[in-house]
């Protein structure tokens, strides 16, 4: 179907454009940016007069919860949650029921959201058998089977000759190693940034050095063996302050954070707020203010969902019972959207965090509007507030932070490979 | 969420979930309506209708003695009816969720919960869903807050100390774990207390305690001078499991008190204890039982403490 997108603000890192230009598509490509292509006939026009359109989303963790935990989302529940927040692409972690350490079970997930014909889904691979930290998996087989990267999810590796022969066997291959930096042993029970509110409401504290310590360690043995390390969800000002030392060095390391973070500090627990129990924890407000500075100069490279739902009833019990996670994919475009008003900065920077960044990250060919790219396009409304709530939210998930409030920006029509996915 | 929880549109308290945020003139309403109880405890007949046709639920997911029995016998000197729920050995036992073993009590038209977990935030979370006719009171949860607790030393200290605006005030012991330290940390900020000292080895301190608004020491020696009123926290035997301290028979030399350390605070220093203690541990039988102990009268003024905020939870 040929589409043409008339009227709107174009926004595309990648080309650094933030103009009014109308956008071609035929044959699930795009085909044109402002000039007409010779010939091209309309079957569908979209008119974003006010709307912005922009890359489809790149979301670098979402959980679908498929296979074994149905009970908190499915595919199809999480995958048009995805669309619906103008996600067109994601990663999801192997922290499911097995977990993705199995080439057959890869392709049954691959089989699966292909036949739903909605999202992208990048399925990232087991570091090590049933996330044990034990015995590698079969990387390079399940790399056949569709996975783009391996990491340990948010389960303790500590043995740490164990994690570095996986780098190096992963880097034999050339592969991704995605890792969360928390060292188990010093977060212990923890549930909340060893801070003030820790101290006030007496909760079980995990301290900074549980990211830096860990953190310390990938740096090192990444060094060590050359593999291409992917850090996620870095918390803490230190932690930011270490990837940037880095980076500085020239380690091929790329960083992310989860949107929540940028947003949200341990303040936000307020009253034992459980959608505010979170992994890792939210920190202090130096500590948000220092992801801020550091996704701005470059050390954190992109923002994602980090979308976990949980069902209602785990969240309906005591802090330090609660199950951690926050939904994230239809919250991720306005919550960036929002960043980018709060801090006062342009917002193709804002955009190029969840689209052009992760999508290199990824190495997918997404995230931009460059002619003869695929048609992965979001399309909203800047102007219009929504609430979110349990009914507005279509993620199994209801569990987020921002519960009840308004947030700007409303997605329009969502595009995925020239067919429009979703459309409010 | 923002609002204070505790209280209700008036201003009024709702609940008596932690001494935070509480205003100072609800502490010291709760202080002198306990001071009118403390008589009624000595008279021959001990009972006042104030809680007539009531149901006090003591909620226990965590097992006390001295507390659930304070706030029994405080219950029905009020004349209400008094249920014990011992659930750390029942519903949960089989499954059960918090709030659904919380909304089958209120089925059977409860009008008070007594509420101790051993998780924080737990009698917050059970406020936030009950009917709003039914009053909450926490009796400890996790190491977040035990407000009766706080509010009978309050009392206690009122008795001995007179004035809160003079006083130097010094808890010793695990600040870290204890539920008790938080809410008198609280209470004595906001009944004005200008000095308000913790006095532990760093295992046992919070990272960011002074952000609470305590000078923090590690030493008896110096953070014992010029102290009006001790408070000795509750060593548990757990804390020499872990990692925290390598032995009772150290902690008992530096931060055990003894007559010898006593000596070093004010002459007129009392001495108090939330029980139970640990004599040898945290405190010394000769300085337990010894004169400036007010240890027992604690116990006693709980009593009445907890008929006062019954009573307030009541009649709003």
């Amino acid at each position: 179907m040929k589409i043409h997108i008339k009227n709107g603000r174009l926004i595309d890192p990648k080309n650094g454009i933030d103009a009014a230009a109308d956008l071609y598509i035929a044959t699930g490509k795009i085909v044109a940016v402002d000039i007409i292509p010779a010939g091209f006939q309309d079957c569908r026009v979209i008119d974003a007069t006010g709307l912005i359109v922009c890359p489809g989303l790149v979301d670098l963790s979402a959980r679908l919860r498929e296979p074994g935990l149905e009970y908190k989302a499915t595919l199809e529940s999480e995958l048009e949650a995805a669309a619906a927040g103008g996600i067109t692409s994601l990663a999801c972690p192997p922290d499911t029921d097995p977990p993705l350490d199995e080439p057959g079970l890869v392709e049954m997930l691959k089989h699966r959201t292909k036949n739903l014909d909605k999202v992208h889904v990048y399925p990232v691979g087991a570091l090590t058998q049933k996330l044990k930290g034990e015995r590698l998996t079969e990387m390079a087989e399940l790399h056949d089977a569709g996975c783009v990267a391996f990491s340990h999810a948010d389960a303790s590796l500590a043995n740490l000759h164990v994690l570095m022969q996986a780098m190096q066997y992963a880097s034999t291959f050339g592969f991704s190693v995605w890792l969360r930096p928390q060292e188990a042993s010093l977060t212990n029970n923890g549930v909340a940034h060893d801070g003030e509110i820790a101290a006030r409401l007496g909760l079980p504290p995990i301290p900074v050095c549980a990211e830096t310590i860990a953190l310390s360690n990938i740096i090192y043995l990444a060094r060590e063996t050359g593999v291409k390390v992917h850090l996620c969800r870095i918390s803490s000002a230190e932690g930011v302050a270490m990837v940037r030392t880095a980076k500085q060095q020239g380690l091929p390391v790329t960083c992310d954070v989860a949107i929540n973070h940028v947003h949200l500090s341990e303040m936000d627990i307020g009253f034992f707020d459980t959608n505010c129990h979170l992994v890792p924890p939210l920190r202090s407000l130096r500590d948000r203010d220092a992801l801020c500075t550091g996704l701005i100069d470059g050390t954190i490279d992109a923002i994602c969902s980090d979308h976990a739902p949980v069902d209602e009833d785990a969240k309906l019990l005591p802090f330090g019972q609660a199950e951690a996670g926050s939904t994230g994919l239809e919250l991720l475009l306005s919550l960036a959207f929002k960043w980018a008003e709060t801090i006062n900065i342009p917002l193709i920077e804002a955009l190029s965090k969840v689209t052009l960044a992760p999508a290199r990250i990824l190495n997918i060919d997404g995230g931009h509007l460059t002619p003869g790219a695929p048609a992965d396009i979001c399309i909203f409304d800047p102007e219009e507030y929504w609430k979110v709530t349990a009914l507005t939210i279509k993620s199994q998930g209801k569990n987020t932070p921002f519960l009840g409030r308004e947030l700007p920006g409303r997605v329009k029509f969502t595009l995925i490979d020239g067919n429009i996915v979703y459309e409010s | 969420m923002n609002r204070n929880p505790q209280l209700n549109k008036h201003g009024e308290l709702q609940h008596l979930l932690t001494t935070e945020g509480l205003p100072v003139s609800i502490l010291l309403h709760i202080l002198d309506t306990a001071e009118s109880f403390a008589g009624v405890t000595e008279r021959e007949v001990k009972k006042i209708p104030l809680l007539r046709g009531k149901s006090v639920f003591n909620l226990f997911f965590e097992s006390s003695t001295r507390t659930r029995t304070t706030f029994e016998i405080a219950a029905k000197r009020l004349s209400a009816d008094v249920i014990n729920l011992n659930i750390a050995a029942s519903a949960q036992s089989k499954g059960e969720t918090l709030l659904d073993t919380v909304n089958n009590l209120s089925a059977m038209h409860a009008d008070m919960f007594v509420v101790r977990h051993l998780q924080s935030g737990a009698a917050h979370m059970i406020a936030s869903h009950v009917r709003p006719e039914i009053h909450v009171i926490n009796a400890g949860d996790g190491r977040h807050a035990h407000p009766t607790q706080a509010l009978l030393d309050m009392f206690t200290i009122r008795r001995y100390k007179k004035d809160f605006h003079n006083l130097r005030v010094a808890i010793v012991g695990d600040i870290l774990h204890s539920r008790v330290a938080r809410s008198q940390i609280h209470a004595l900020t906001t009944l004005g207390v200008p000095e308000v000292r913790v006095i532990a080895p760093k295992t046992l301190l919070p990272s960011k305690v002074e952000r609470l608004g305590v000078r923090v020491y590690h030493d008896m020696v110096q953070g014992l001078k010029d102290i009006d009123v001790l408070i000795m926290l509750r060593l548990q035997n757990e804390r020499m499991l872990g990692a925290s301290l390598p032995s009772a028979e150290e902690y008992f030399k530096y931060y055990g008190l003894t007559q010898e350390k006593l000596s070093l605070a004010k002459q007129d220093a009392i001495v108090m204890h939330p029980g139970p203690m640990n004599r040898g541990v945290e405190i010394d039988s000769a300085v337990a039982d010894g004169k400036q102990s007010v240890i027992l009268s604690q116990v006693t003024f709980g009593i009445a403490v907890r008929m006062a905020v019954m009573s307030i939870l009541a009649g709003n």
